[in-house]
């Protein structure tokens, strides 16, 4: 098993004739991905390297079976692209786009809750289950198919992290990015609830960075919710308040959201949290192996 | 983004919500004069992107213009640092607004909660003072409510949040009005926090804004031109400058200069550098897939700023390639005149390509480590004690 994406997933990708939709789209295909087509409206009936391309995810779907939907679209289009993914049919949204607007988002979280569609992203690098599907933009070299499921904020820490896990002989049931922006489809708990369930998930590492609650919430909740082990990274100590590093969601709001108030949280109940991406990845070997 | 006081009460009164007339100055001669015509009493305000100033003396009453002179003269070129110790904040203009009767203060907001992906109304009787502290010492003297987004947010839905929070009765139509005009300031103007302390009620009975902090969501501005263009104007040199290579980039107090790609593996790498007993200068993501020309460009806004005296790489190569970023540290180190030392770490995605373009390259003051950890102790020991 893993979580979100595998052998059963039937990916569209919105933007596929893009020079980035293009060179993902086909890069998740090379991987093993089954890219069963893409949608550019006013594209239909024209092809990507043999996948085919329709004017709508909903021809998509009845038409190739897609099940589930990438979102490669530049920002300002991008939250009526997943609003359409949410309504094709599909039973799984996967947002890449970074830069929508919020309050665009806000809309859309709360459809995508109402039709039951899973929503990951948007502004996150997709979902990679090593050995069955790669859907998004993580590179799949640095990680081996294994016991330990990863749930990040970030892009490049989380290749950091796999990869040390990778070099330990350690490997990933999924590798999740929930995305750094301030409203996200999922959040940790949702990603940690289906870890829970997936028999070959053995560890969690969670990866948070400032800004918001949901690394707080996530304590919350591993304490009530989750018996598998949990270990966590937090970016950001030395962050000042009320700067945007970065992700639009990364910021201190006056005390809110700081790495310190994260980190407090999660050892509050019990949870350990490395003090590097290097130690992080080194408790959760020995974590796993004790 | 966030806007000065005098921008926030602008985007009021473009919505009908009653703000203090006034002037903005950025000289002695043109607040005394703003002074004058608007008459006295006035407040001279100071325009910073930060609570608490008037505890640290950024806003006066001027009783004559006499007074005036002096408060805009000690207020402008002033430095406030916020309560939390943000800033400081360097006062380039003061906002000079009719003196106010005030019956009595009261707190109103707006804001996104991201936790429950709603925007949460805010009110309470006890304004004009921290509102963190009103909600730690008497929570129940703070009202918040979420707004339902799938309904329509009105005035009976505003009004029922203004009584329980037990304002005087003959303002509470004036109160549950405003609150529905800042919540529609948040839809239609893309701001993720609208927040006014205080909102008086005028000694005539009139409910104003006599204050104003607004975020305006960054991601959202190309569709507010004129609030685009407030954008372009509020950074520091370094900041404009990233700004307009494209680059993301903070400016910090310390000397250790920092590139990496991603968001999260540069907050990381500043942490690790400040575990080191270093003092990073800067944060800077070149993003994913950085080619040459980013790495170039990023060096120069680095060394721009004149405290730093070492730089670190971190990459982890995914969809950037190490090779593509080594040639962009050979080709900067030929355009500019790199006189501090450079640490890179290059790992991932054609890291032996990378390393072995800078072997060649042979560079005077490039010293290459294999970890994280070990290139931030390096970059520590070479950079030397924050000045």
């Amino acid at each position: 098993m893993s979580i979100i994406v595998g052998k059963e997933t039937k990916l569209v990708v919105s933007g596929l004739t893009g020079r980035e939709g293009t060179f993902h789209g086909l890069r998740n295909r090379d991987y093993g991905t089954d890219l069963v087509a893409g949608v550019t409206p006013g594209k239909g009936g024209q092809d990507v390297e043999g996948v085919p391309v329709f004017d709508t995810i909903k021809e998509s779907v009845e038409q190739a079976g897609a099940n589930t939907s990438m979102i490669f679209v530049p920002a300002r289009f991008a939250a009526p692209a997943i609003d359409e993914a949410i309504e094709s049919g599909v039973e799984t949204v996967i947002a890449i786009t970074e830069g929508i607007p919020v309050l665009d988002m806000l809309k859309t979280y709360w459809k995508a809750k109402e039709a039951g569609v899973r929503l990951i992203g948007p502004n996150c690098p997709g979902v990679l289950s090593p050995g069955k599907a790669n859907v998004g933009i993580i590179p799949a070299q640095f990680f081996d198919q294994g016991k330990i499921g990863v749930v990040s904020k970030s892009g490049t820490l989380t290749y950091q992290i796999g990869n040390e896990l990778k070099q330990a002989g350690e490997g990933n049931s999924s590798i999740v990015g929930i995305g750094g922006d301030p409203i996200v489809g999922s959040d940790f708990i949702d990603i940690l609830t289906m870890y829970e369930a997936d028999p070959e998930t053995e560890l969690i590492v969670m990866v948070g960075e400032i800004g918001g609650d949901a690394e707080e919430r996530a304590a919350e909740f591993i304490a009530s919710e989750i018996s598998k082990p949990v270990v966590a990274y937090i970016a950001g100590f030395t962050a000042p308040p009320g700067k945007q590093m970065g992700h639009a969601g990364a910021i201190i709001s006056g005390s809110s959201g700081t790495a310190q108030a994260k980190k407090d949280a999660l050892e509050a109940k019990g949870v350990r949290v490395g003090e590097s991406p290097t130690e992080t990845a080194k408790i959760a070997v020995e974590t796993l192996r004790s | 983004m966030d806007l000065l006081e005098y921008q926030g009460k602008q985007l009021f009164a473009a919505h009908g919500i009653a703000v203090p007339s006034g002037e903005v100055a950025s000289t002695v001669e043109e607040a005394v004069a703003a002074a004058d015509r608007i008459g006295y009493p006035c407040a001279i305000k100071a325009q910073v992107l930060i609570g608490g100033r008037g505890k640290a003396g950024g806003i006066k009453i001027a009783a004559d213009a006499e007074q005036a002179r002096e408060y805009a003269d000690a207020i402008l070129g002033m430095d406030i640092v916020g309560p939390h110790g943000e800033g400081p904040f360097r006062v380039d203009q003061v906002w000079i607004e009719g003196g106010s009767d005030i019956a009595a203060e009261y707190y109103a907001s707006v804001i996104l909660d991201r936790g429950e992906k709603k925007l949460l109304a805010m009110v309470s009787a006890k304004g004009g003072m921290d509102i963190e502290a009103v909600a730690e010492e008497d929570p129940d003297a703070l009202v918040r409510r979420h707004i339902d987004p799938t309904r329509k947010f009105d005035a009976a839905a505003a009004r029922t949040i203004v009584d329980d929070a037990g304002l005087d009765e003959d303002v509470r139509d004036q109160a549950a009005e405003v609150l529905v005009k800042l919540a529609e300031v948040a839809s239609s103007e893309d701001a993720s926090l609208i927040e006014v302390n205080p909102l008086i009620v005028t000694a005539d009975r009139q409910v104003v804004a006599l204050d104003a902090k607004v975020t305006i969501d960054g991601n959202a501005l190309f569709r507010h031109q004129e609030l685009a263009e407030i954008a372009d104007t509020v950074d520091d040199p370094q900041e404009a400058m990233a700004k307009e290579k494209g680059l993301t980039y903070v400016k910090l107090d310390g000397n250790v200069g920092i590139l990496a790609n991603g968001a999260g593996l540069c907050m990381s790498t500043l942490d690790v550098v400040a575990q080191a007993g270093g003092a990073p200068a800067n944060f800077l993501d070149a993003g994913g897939g950085s080619k040459a020309e980013a790495i170039v460009n990023a060096l120069e806004v680095i060394t721009s700023d004149q405290k730093v005296t070492a730089i670190l790489f971190n990459i982890f190569g995914g969809i950037t390639r190490c090779d593509e970023i080594a040639k962009g540290i050979v080709e900067a180190s030929g355009q500019l005149d790199l006189k501090v030392p450079l640490v890179v770490r290059l790992d991932g995605t054609n890291s032996e390509e990378g390393l072995r373009i800078l072997a060649e390259a042979n560079l005077p003051n490039l010293n290459q480590e294999k970890t994280m950890l070990d290139a931030a102790r390096r970059v520590v020991e070479l950079a030397g004690a924050s000045s």
